[in-house]
């Protein structure tokens, strides 16, 4: 061991700065990733609608998400006269702050988290379901009806969700024995929890979809009735905050998914030439695909009525993620498959 | 019985599925796009784009301030001022056209009698001011001299319609 490494794994000082590098590492690939999802969005809706999308900035288009990064920053920040200025500013930033938050513990590789804590998912979960706050409080401090409407359903939405969604996580730790995210994965060394939790992994990915506000269950933002709901007021940057904190969401709820049900890092096929390929490879690209899905979606279905994506959300989801529960818990209890038992 | 197949069908997503399905397929087929500034759509012959003023082969303008356009323009854009030139024909002094008041219905080509005042093929003419789109006599005059060629091969191609 050399004095740097001494320096970086032991003392204070060190610790703080090696941990501020590692954030970096990942959160700039996260932005640039956030950046390219608005641009790939538009090109694969547009490939739906047999369009082309962006070609036109760069070559295919590749200099679209600067083009549109510069232009927001080049617009006027429009604070409304009737609204709270202090907490205006703050939500985009909560906003946003926590959909970069909730990244520290993500497991990118074996061991390759932030900070590999023990309650992992706990984590994850608390700080998706604080991005509420700054949905309630930008919709209360635009002092605009439109806005307050989007943010109580959005509100709402989110919440409903949560509870199937909080099941549905239970439902897995009960399968590892542990919530640390690193074990998740690596008790889907043999298989992927997406196969044995199939009604799970579906259940979860569409609370995942209402839990971002993405079609089909958009009506916080709800284009056609109330404007743009929550960010009505909302101009230039802090505008581009919130549309930024949504993509880093669906990232977010994206690498949920894939440490929980589809295996993490692992390779889909575990023998030579492909556990060749590193771990981070397969993490983005699980990554990759459950977007797809997410814009995928977007592109096939209309947007939900609000009582039936509370009907959804209670009614159909909890019933059916309760009932699986206790149906895993049964069948782990009498073949003897309880970790730790 | 049916309303159980309902429910069976709708937890499995069947419609779902159908529908990501079409909008996969759809994701691959080739696109309809036209690559607008690089590629242009044909455009008929009776097309209406922004107003020429044309001339005889001479270089003598046609308009003979009949002022019918004037009078059948439904936006009232068209502003006609005339008196007699010198030779004794008459001639209009003022020709505006206010292209912020335009809807290119073509009425004033329709009621010209000398095919005077047209509509030319060009519909990219955006501007950066207002004040731009305020046509007068001169710049309708030389959009005539500039698209002469194909304002002619235009009226000839929808003579037989006529």
């Amino acid at each position: 061991m050399n004095s740097l490494e001494t320096f970086l794994f032991t003392t204070d000082l060190g610790i703080v700065i090696l941990t501020i590098l590692k954030s970096l590492a990942l959160i700039v690939p996260l932005l640039i990733g956030v950046a390219y999802l608005t641009l790939a969005e538009r090109k694969v809706l547009g490939a739906i609608q047999l369009r082309k999308g962006p070609n036109v900035v760069g070559p295919f288009g590749l200099w679209q998400p600067f083009a549109d990064a510069i232009k927001m920053l080049m617009k006027e920040t429009i604070i409304p006269a009737g609204a709270n200025r202090a907490l205006f500013v703050l939500a985009p930033l909560l906003t946003f702050g926590l959909a970069v938050t909730a990244w520290a513990v993500i497991p990118v590789s074996n061991h390759w988290a932030i900070a590999n804590i023990n309650v992992g998912i706990l984590y994850i979960f608390a700080i998706s379901s604080l991005g509420v706050y700054g949905i309630i409080i930008a919709g209360w401090a635009s002092n605009s009806k439109y806005a307050f409407l989007g943010a109580m359903r959005s509100a709402a939405q989110m919440v409903s969700y949560e509870v199937s969604m909080g099941f549905v996580i239970v439902t897995v730790i009960m399968c590892v024995g542990s919530q640390n995210l690193n074990d998740i994965v690596l008790a889907q060394r043999h298989i992927w929890f997406a196969i044995p939790l199939f009604p799970m992994f579906i259940i979860f990915f569409i609370s995942g979809l209402a839990e971002t506000n993405r079609a089909p269950f958009d009506l916080a933002e709800g284009d056609t009735e109330i404007v743009a709901g929550f960010f009505v007021e909302y101009s230039a940057m802090s505008f581009a905050l919130f549309f930024l904190g949504e993509y880093a969401n669906m990232i977010l709820i994206s690498a949920t998914t894939t440490v929980l049900f589809l295996g993490g890092w692992l390779s889909p096929l575990p023998f030579i030439p492909f556990t060749w390929i590193p771990g981070v490879f397969w993490f983005v690209f699980k990554i990759f695909v459950c977007l797809f899905v997410f814009i995928w979606v977007r592109g096939t279905l209309p947007r939900y009525r609000y009582d039936q994506i509370m009907a959804l959300g209670w009614k159909v989801f909890l019933p059916i993620s309760l009932v699986w529960l206790v149906m895993t818990a049964g069948f782990l209890e009498i073949f003897g498959m309880l970790p730790h038992a | 019985m049916s309303r159980l197949g309902n429910t069976a069908a709708g937890l499995m997503l069947n419609e779902i599925r159908a529908g990501l399905w079409l909008t996969l397929r759809y994701f691959f087929k080739p696109k309809a796009t036209l690559n607008y500034p690089y590629e242009k759509n044909p455009i008929s012959p009776r097309f209406k784009g922004e107003h020429a003023l044309r001339r005889y082969p001479n270089g003598e303008e046609r308009c003979i301030a009949c002022k019918l356009c004037e009078a059948v323009c439904p936006a009232q854009a068209i502003t006609i001022e005339a008196e007699p030139r010198d030779d004794g024909s008459r001639r209009t002094t003022r020709y505006d056209i206010d292209m912020t008041k335009c809807i290119y219905c073509g009425l004033c080509e329709e009621a010209c009698p000398v095919d005077a005042i047209v509509e030319g093929p060009n519909f990219e003419f955006a501007t950066e001011t207002r004040e731009e789109l305020m046509y007068d006599k001169e710049k309708l005059l030389a959009n005539g001299d500039r698209w002469e060629p194909e304002l002619a091969k235009r009226l000839e191609l929808d003579a037989p319609y006529r």
